[in-house]
């Protein structure tokens, strides 16, 4: 479904990823894991289209995104729930999430979908009319993965959604992701917790410095004893 | 009675000050540029309304609309040649570049057209109701109630169309909104296009209101407004409305009081206080650094 191939990202003169590639097959959870400032965000920002690859190419479904503007990856089906939420604060929860479906003319599906993100995510129908800047980071989580399901993707892309949330939380959002894909959307997740994202995925990628040092199924990195050192905690 | 025919007086003036003040602030409010040109779009407007009611002959609503039209591509022009490819420069790059627009647009006038002042036709009867003993001009009546609507319009644009979430939406996160499909260019340029046709209005209510205009009459009002928007709290769009029609009242009772020579004084004597005691303006929060 998504195929990166050798792509090198910049930031101004400093090299953010040096020679990526990586697979996501149609169905599957893939994971991105590695630790902080390994080039995670980037590769995902990458693929929504924020930032330009400088060489290397990015296949979706048969069609090239690499350096495509954002809304047209929108379109193709490809949504990203970025780091840090971003949900529109000054905004109530259903006018983001009208925002997700920004691009859609088809109101009937739209209305559909509605009602999906407010079953996944009930505590989103209670808070429907409230401003989204005073939800809790939970709350916020669960709207901004709503607001991009919204956008109806084939595959989402999901960028550190256990970040700050109380152990708790991070089981629900766990949980919600492998039902969102089990309901047929594909998923690449990038996390530092490495220890939840390995237990969701089918596949997983180690990411270090911008480049990519370990991949394969997730149980067997699971297993690996270089990845539990590195990114497990020894555990 | 006199008092309260002063303070509608004020406030017709206050609504021209908003209207122009709103420009200043949703263009701020997304891309975090102080337009020094729009008091220049304001004068464009004056003019446009001008030569379409004294060349043409056009009555007061036709020009009117007419002025906002040409304001609305004037202001996108502005944007797409000079603003744009300084989206990713720093702010002060933006700013000085916005003061050369305003300067290239009133000497580039002047050099067309010549720096005369001309004498807005008479295309408003002006009566004088009397409500309950209050001497009402119809002329600022009209004014007011014209800037009403128009703030209403806007008001609606903004928080029910799809162009006004994404104009939102934009303005609070720039990356966010490309996320959901929102196109940046199209929104930044409604957004200059609906502040730039509210400050056509203004210029023309300036013109039948004030009767002379001429290529550097959108200094003052231009200068004033951006008070007017600092007051309210920039970016916040009924904080423009709320600091236009307050300076505008200022203004009018300054004058009342007979100190009409320190009428201009009084908008910055605001701008001074509101920059030293309160910065983020009336309806703005402070704004507290993220870590």
């Amino acid at each position: 479904m998504l195929k990166v191939d050798q792509i090198d990202v910049y930031y101004g003169n400093i090299q953010a990823l040096k020679g990526v590639s990586l697979e996501v097959h149609e169905g599957e959870i893939v994971t991105l894991i590695g630790a902080n400032g390994a080039g995670k965000s980037t590769l995902l920002k990458t693929l929504s289209g924020l930032l330009k690859p400088k060489k290397g190419t990015i296949q979706y479904l048969e069609n090239s995104i690499a350096g495509k503007p954002a809304q047209s990856i929108v379109k193709a089906g490809i949504s990203h729930v970025p780091e840090g939420r971003r949900v529109f604060a000054n905004m109530t929860v259903e006018e983001n999430l009208q925002l997700g479906a920004y691009l859609r003319k088809d109101s009937q599906g739209v209305k559909q979908d509605f009602e999906r993100v407010y079953e996944l995510f009930p505590r989103l129908l209670e808070r429907k009319k409230q401003l989204s800047g005073t939800l809790s980071g939970g709350e916020q989580q669960m709207l901004a993965m709503g607001r991009a399901i919204m956008a109806k993707p084939k595959l989402l892309l999901l960028d550190e959604p256990s970040m700050g949330l109380a152990p708790l939380m991070v089981k629900t959002i766990f949980s919600i992701i492998e039902e969102i894909n089990r309901a047929g959307t594909t998923i690449l997740l990038v996390e530092q917790n490495a220890h939840m994202a390995l237990s969701v995925a089918n596949r997983a990628y180690v990411i270090e410095t911008g480049s990519v040092v370990a991949s394969g199924p997730a149980a067997e990195l699971q297993a690996s004893e270089q990845i539990k050192e590195a990114y497990l905690g020894g555990l | 009675m006199e008092w309260i025919q002063q303070l509608i007086n004020g406030i017709s003036l206050g609504s021209i000050y908003a209207l122009i003040a709103l420009g200043y602030t949703m263009v701020y409010g997304i891309i975090k540029l102080i337009n020094f040109a729009h008091g220049d779009v304001f004068m464009i407007g004056a003019f446009v309304g001008f030569y379409a009611i004294a060349g043409w002959g056009l009555g007061f609503f036709p020009a009117l609309l007419l002025a906002m039209a040409v304001c609305a591509v004037f202001g996108v022009l502005i944007e797409r040649i000079a603003y744009k490819r300084l989206r990713n420069a720093t702010r002060i790059a933006a700013l000085i570049t916005a003061i050369g627009v305003s300067l290239l647009i009133e000497y580039g006038f002047i050099y067309v057209r010549g720096a005369q002042a001309a004498a807005y036709p008479d295309v408003l009867a002006n009566k004088n109701y009397d409500l309950f003993g209050i001497q009402v001009s119809s002329q600022s009546l009209l004014i007011l109630v014209v800037s009403i609507v128009l703030m209403i319009i806007l008001h609606f644009v903004v928080h029910r169309t799809k162009i006004g979430k994404a104009m939102r939406a934009v303005s609070h996160d720039m990356e966010a909104a490309q996320l959901m499909g929102i196109n940046v260019n199209t929104t930044i340029s409604a957004t200059f296009a609906i502040g730039s046709a509210l400050a056509g209005a203004a210029g023309v209510f300036f013109g039948v209101y004030y009767t002379k205009i001429e290529p550097l009459m959108g200094v003052i009002p231009g200068v004033k407004a951006f008070v007017a928007a600092v007051l309210g709290g920039i970016g916040i769009i009924p904080g423009a409305m709320v600091g236009g029609l307050v300076l505008g009242v200022v203004e009018t009772i300054v004058s009342a009081l007979g100190f009409s020579q320190w009428r201009d004084a009084a908008a910055f004597i605001i701008l001074i206080l509101i920059l030293l005691f309160r910065p983020s303006g009336i309806f703005g929060k402070n704004a507290r650094e993220k870590v």
